[in-house]
Parts: structure tokens; sequence; C-alpha cells
């Protein structure tokens, strides 16, 4: 508990920080990461780095949240869902260090009897989780129906939902934004993670996804595009997703990203999507990540 | 005998229904008097007579179109904010098709999701095995957090999507398609989790569930008439089981038989088999459907082939009451 009271000191709760304070979170984010999945010898580092940036700055910057107060129904509060629960080492790490919970907590990941479970679930009552994911393809559909319940309250924040791009080869996705866009469910932010990579290998290969902005696009969403891993235009982008909402239309933001970004050896390949460094892999990864904030 | 014939007086038929029309209604009532209530539909509004509740609550109900897996979600993130969401669509869609969801999303994420499903078991009739889902029971049972309710009749359907409104979890509730007889009092209190005692009897005891439980109080007229004494016990919550109920009763006939309209394999049958193994090891009969799909046809014709009639519940009860010896 030491730790996480000095670090919990150190560093108060988020609000609003500027890019250069990003940028370390970031990389002290990316510590965690390697740090967590490395324990346990299990996890999914690949997709969790390539989305810190995009973490941290919704955390930190985007988001209108009370990390001190979680509550499901998050009345008058921005939500967020992970879809592709698969990286829930980046989302855990954001949501301690954000004030969610002790940042000590991180070394029990997917540990016997953790409340970080190594997919996310509201059954361990992790602040931060409201609905369990891991099974791909569902996080949009659930994003719609608290988006919809936040009009029916006259609540005018907003609903934000990552998915993987893999995950886009499920149906249920195209159901979902079918629907949303039909029934101009217009507070919704949903956020693709377009690495271009997923377990098995390239997505082109696996199986391609097509030209991804005029498939959004002809399902009828307001289609913007980022790179997920330069903060500034994640900051602006997601800005203007925000303002881009309540104009009776879903906002969907194809978010490229470098699976394994921040690490030399991790990058541009999809060997680290769900495998995890042993001891010199992490001592060489970290020795590219120096400290920041401080290691839980 | 004329005992036994007496105390069936309680129930008899008041006329034809079907079970989903108590759910439209049971919904209707319940969106008046509580806000929280939502309905969602796959496109099915008039199969599931949600009309009127659309028709009164038109802000409060999501036509999600021929997108059950969307549905379900949408579902769970209406009741992750403290709505009460009620999904309609057939059976087989409404689990089979969407188990994933339903396990994640729902069960799992301990969200209270009503999913309510039409058009379950063989009489949904003509179309055919494609759509007359006979695992449906065995599927949601299965599930961790999910209680289980199939009902008999139209006032028990209304009595149950009223009840389940007011309770805070996962609930399937099972219901179906023909007009079948309406015998449960409108009155009769629905307590989720307690089986309903049709009719006292000595000689052995017969947990019915859904369509089967009418069919089980005809089946207990002729027994009468051979001088056996069934108990007619109504087990409309499947899960949780009602173990005090179902072992008090054995604990004074000695032998069982379950009927329902469903596969023999996850059914009613066998969650009181299981909990006789465990408690009380019992002669027991099922008159269930035998891990077949079924077929079209009549309602009636069905109900004939595949075993789950009136005689079969008599022939059962003759059979474990040769067991019991």
């Amino acid at each position: 508990m030491t730790l996480y009271y000095r670090v919990n000191l150190f560093f108060q709760p988020p609000t609003m920080k500027d890019i250069p304070e990003l940028s370390q979170i970031a990389t002290q984010v990316r510590r965690d990461i390697l740090r967590m999945v490395h324990a346990p010898a299990s996890g999914h580092p690949g997709g969790s780095l390539g989305c810190t940036d995009f973490f941290t700055a919704m955390y930190f910057n985007i988001l209108n949240h009370n990390p001190d107060h979680f509550t499901f129904e998050a009345n008058g509060q921005d939500m967020f869902f992970l879809s592709n629960g698969h990286l829930s080492a980046v989302w855990y790490s954001v949501l301690a260090r954000s004030g969610y919970f002790p940042v000590n907590e991180l070394a029990t990941f997917r540990y016997f009897g953790s409340r970080l479970q190594g997919h996310p679930t509201p059954d361990k009552h992790i602040p931060g989780v409201r609905i369990a994911s891991g099974s791909l393809g569902m996080g949009i559909s659930v994003s719609i129906g608290a988006a919809i319940n936040k009009k029916l309250n006259n609540d005018s924040s907003l609903v934000f939902c990552l998915t993987g791009d893999g995950e886009l080869q499920e149906g249920q996705i195209w159901e979902a934004a079918m629907f949303a866009a039909a029934k101009k469910v217009d507070n919704l932010v949903v956020v693709v993670d377009y690495n271009k990579k997923q377990i098995d290998g390239p997505t082109d290969e696996v199986l391609s996804l097509g030209d991804l902005h005029a498939k959004w696009q002809a399902f009828g969403w307001n289609v913007l595009e980022m790179n997920g891993n330069d903060m500034a235009n994640v900051l602006q982008t997601m800005q203007q997703a925000k303002d881009s909402c309540n104009k009776l239309q879903p906002v969907v933001v194809l978010m490229k990203t470098e699976m394994g970004a921040g690490v030399d050896f991790m990058m541009g390949t999809h060997k680290w999507h769900g495998s995890a460094p042993n001891d010199e892999q992490l001592a060489k990864a970290l020795s590219q990540l120096p400290e920041t904030i401080g290691d839980y | 005998m004329l005992n036994y014939l007496n105390q069936m007086n309680k129930y008899i038929s008041t006329g034809n229904k079907d079970t989903r029309s108590g759910f439209g209604e049971g919904l209707l009532e319940i969106g008046k008097t509580n806000p929280d209530v939502m309905a969602l539909c796959a496109d099915l509004i008039g199969s599931l007579k949600m009309d009127a509740f659309v028709k009164e609550f038109p802000d409060r109900f999501i036509q999600t179109g021929i997108a059950e897996a969307n549905m379900i979600g949408i579902a769970a993130g209406l009741a992750n904010g403290g709505k009460i969401p009620f999904t309609g669509t057939f059976a087989n869609f409404a689990t089979g098709r969407v188990y994933d969801q339903i396990r994640q999303l729902v069960a799992y994420s301990k969200k209270n999701v009503k999913i309510c499903a039409s058009h379950a078991g063989l009489t949904l009739g003509e179309d055919g095995a494609t759509h007359q889902i006979m695992e449906d029971i065995g599927l949601m049972k299965m599930l961790p957090n999910m209680t289980v309710i199939n009902t008999c009749d139209f006032n028990q359907t209304k009595a149950a999507t009223i009840a389940i409104a007011d309770f805070d979890g996962p609930v399937y509730l099972r219901f179906g398609r023909p007009k079948v007889p309406v015998f449960i009092p409108e009155n009769e209190p629905f307590i989720i989790g307690k089986a309903l005692k049709l009719i006292d009897g000595n000689h052995v005891s017969i947990f019915a569930t859904g369509h089967l439980v009418w069919k089980a109080l005809e089946a207990s007229e002729i027994l009468a008439q051979k001088g056996i004494s069934a108990e007619i016990i109504n087990i409309h919550t499947i899960k949780p089981l009602d173990r005090f109920a179902v072992l008090e009763s054995i604990g004074k006939t000695g032998c069982a038989v379950s009927a329902e309209e469903h596969l023999r394999n996850g059914g009613l049958g066998d969650s009181i088999a299981q909990l006789l193994a465990n408690e009380r090891p019992t002669p027991m009969e099922m008159v269930a459907v035998d891990d077949k799909f079924g077929e079209s046809g009549t309602p009636e014709q069905l109900m004939s082939k595949y075993g789950l009639d009136t005689t079969d519940i008599v022939h059962a009860a003759l059979k474990v009451l040769q067991r019991k010896g």
C-alpha cells in the first residue's frame, strides 16, 4: 500500500493533461503493460501498446468522468466501453493511473484471486468496468444501449467504444452499425484500432476488411481518421469527434496504430498480439521506456 | 376417488388463450406502473403481442430489426443504466442464436435483462424444426445467474411478466404460440422460484411445466378414475428449482414424473433427477422429447407423435408406480 499512496500523492486526479504530461504518462503505461503481462507470462501486449496513447488521451483529457465515484449508470459522465477485451492491460493501467483503483493492484493482473481478470468483467467489481468483454463484436451494441439510455435520461454526456479491426469480421458489428445510423444514435463515438493485424497474421491475409472508410460511410456513419500514436493528433481528432456528436449521425474514428508501439522489436509484426515477453525481452523493452511517474 | 376429482375443481378451464397474449398484457400493465420498463423486438411485434406496449410507449420501445445479437447487446447497455429491458422474439432466436451474447453481456455481467421468448417447443407447429427449439431451457439454465421460467397459461404468463420486472437479475421467460386452456386463477400470485401445487395426492408426484401442466391435470383425472391419487405440481420456475416442494412431495409419494415440452436433455426433468439423485434417489419417469428435432404439423399431431400427450403422462405415472412397487 505504501507505493499506492506515494504514487497517488504524486499523481493528482486527471484533469485535462497537456501533451508533454500525457506522453510521460503513456510511457509509464507502456512499462505497466509490459510488466503486467511478463509476470504471469500471459496476455496481449501488442494491441495494448498500440492503443496506449489513445487510452491515455481519453482518460486524462477527453473523457468527462469521475474516477473517485464510479457508477455503472454514469449519469452526467461520459462512458467508455472496451469491446476488444483483450486490451485489458492498457485499460487497467490507465484506469489505475487515473485513480479508479490502487496502482499496485496492477501487479495482480491475471493472477488467481485478482479483480484484474484476463479479460475485463464487472463480476469482480473492478471500478471502471461496466460489462464483460472478450468474446468479440459485442461492445458497440452495448454502447448503443448506453447511449439510448442517456438520451432517455436527457443526459448530454457521450458514450465511447473501442473495437479492434480484426473484430470487425464479427457480424454483430454490422448489425450495430446499421442500427446506430438508422436510429440516429448520435451521442456515440466508436473508435476502431486499425492496426491491420490479428492473431493469425495481417488482416489483409486472414480476411481482408476492404475499404473500411467506405464501409462505415455506406452504413451511414460520420467517419474520421487519426494517427493513434501521435498524441497531438489523437487529442485533436477526438475533440473533433466530440464536436461531431448530436448531429443525427454516429461517429466512427478509424485510428491507425502500430501494434507493439514504443518497443522496437514488438512493432511491425503480429507476433506480440497474444504472447508475453520473457525476462530478457522485458529488460530490453523497458530500457526503451524509462520510468516516468513511478512503477507500481 | 370422488375426493380427488373434487379437488380439481379449483383449476378448471375458462376458455382458450395463448400464453404470448398474457405476455403482451403483462408487459403493457407493468409498463404503466414502472417507467424503467422498456421493450425491444427483432421484427416480431405482432407474434410477441407487443403491439399494445409499442402503441402506448413508443419512446420506450426499440425495434432492432432482424438482428437478435445486437438486440441483446442494446438491452445490456440499457440495463447498465438502470432500465429494465424486455427483449422479445421466438425462443429459438432468443436463446440459441444469441447464446454467447446472453452469456457474456447478461448472465456473466449480471445485467437486469428479461429475455422473453415465444413460440417455444413443438406447439409452434407448421413452421417446422428450424423454429421449434426444445433445447432452450437447458441452454438458459446452464448459465450462472440466470433465472428460468416456463409459464403454463395466459394468466400465469401475465403474472410472471409483471413479477420479473420487480426481480433484479437476468431472467429467461418462455411461453408459446397456441391457444391453450386458461386455468390458473387471475389472482393467483406468481412467486418466482416457488412451485405451485395444483392437486394434492399421495401415490405419485407429477411435476409439470409450460403447456404440459394442463395435460398433467387431465392425466390426474384419468389416474383418479383408476384409483390413483396423483399430486400435480406446477414448476413454473425451473431455475432456481423449488427443492423443498419437490422433496416434500416425493417424501409423501415416493415416485416422480416430470412433464415438459422440451428435450429430455437439459429440461425440467433433468433438474429434478439431479436433485433426487443427490438428496433422495427415487423412481422417476420423464415425459419429454428424446434427442430429436421436430417437424411440420399441427401442435396436436406433434405433441402426440413426440410423446407429450395426456396419455403419455398417464403411462409414465403407471410405469413409475410399478417401479416403486
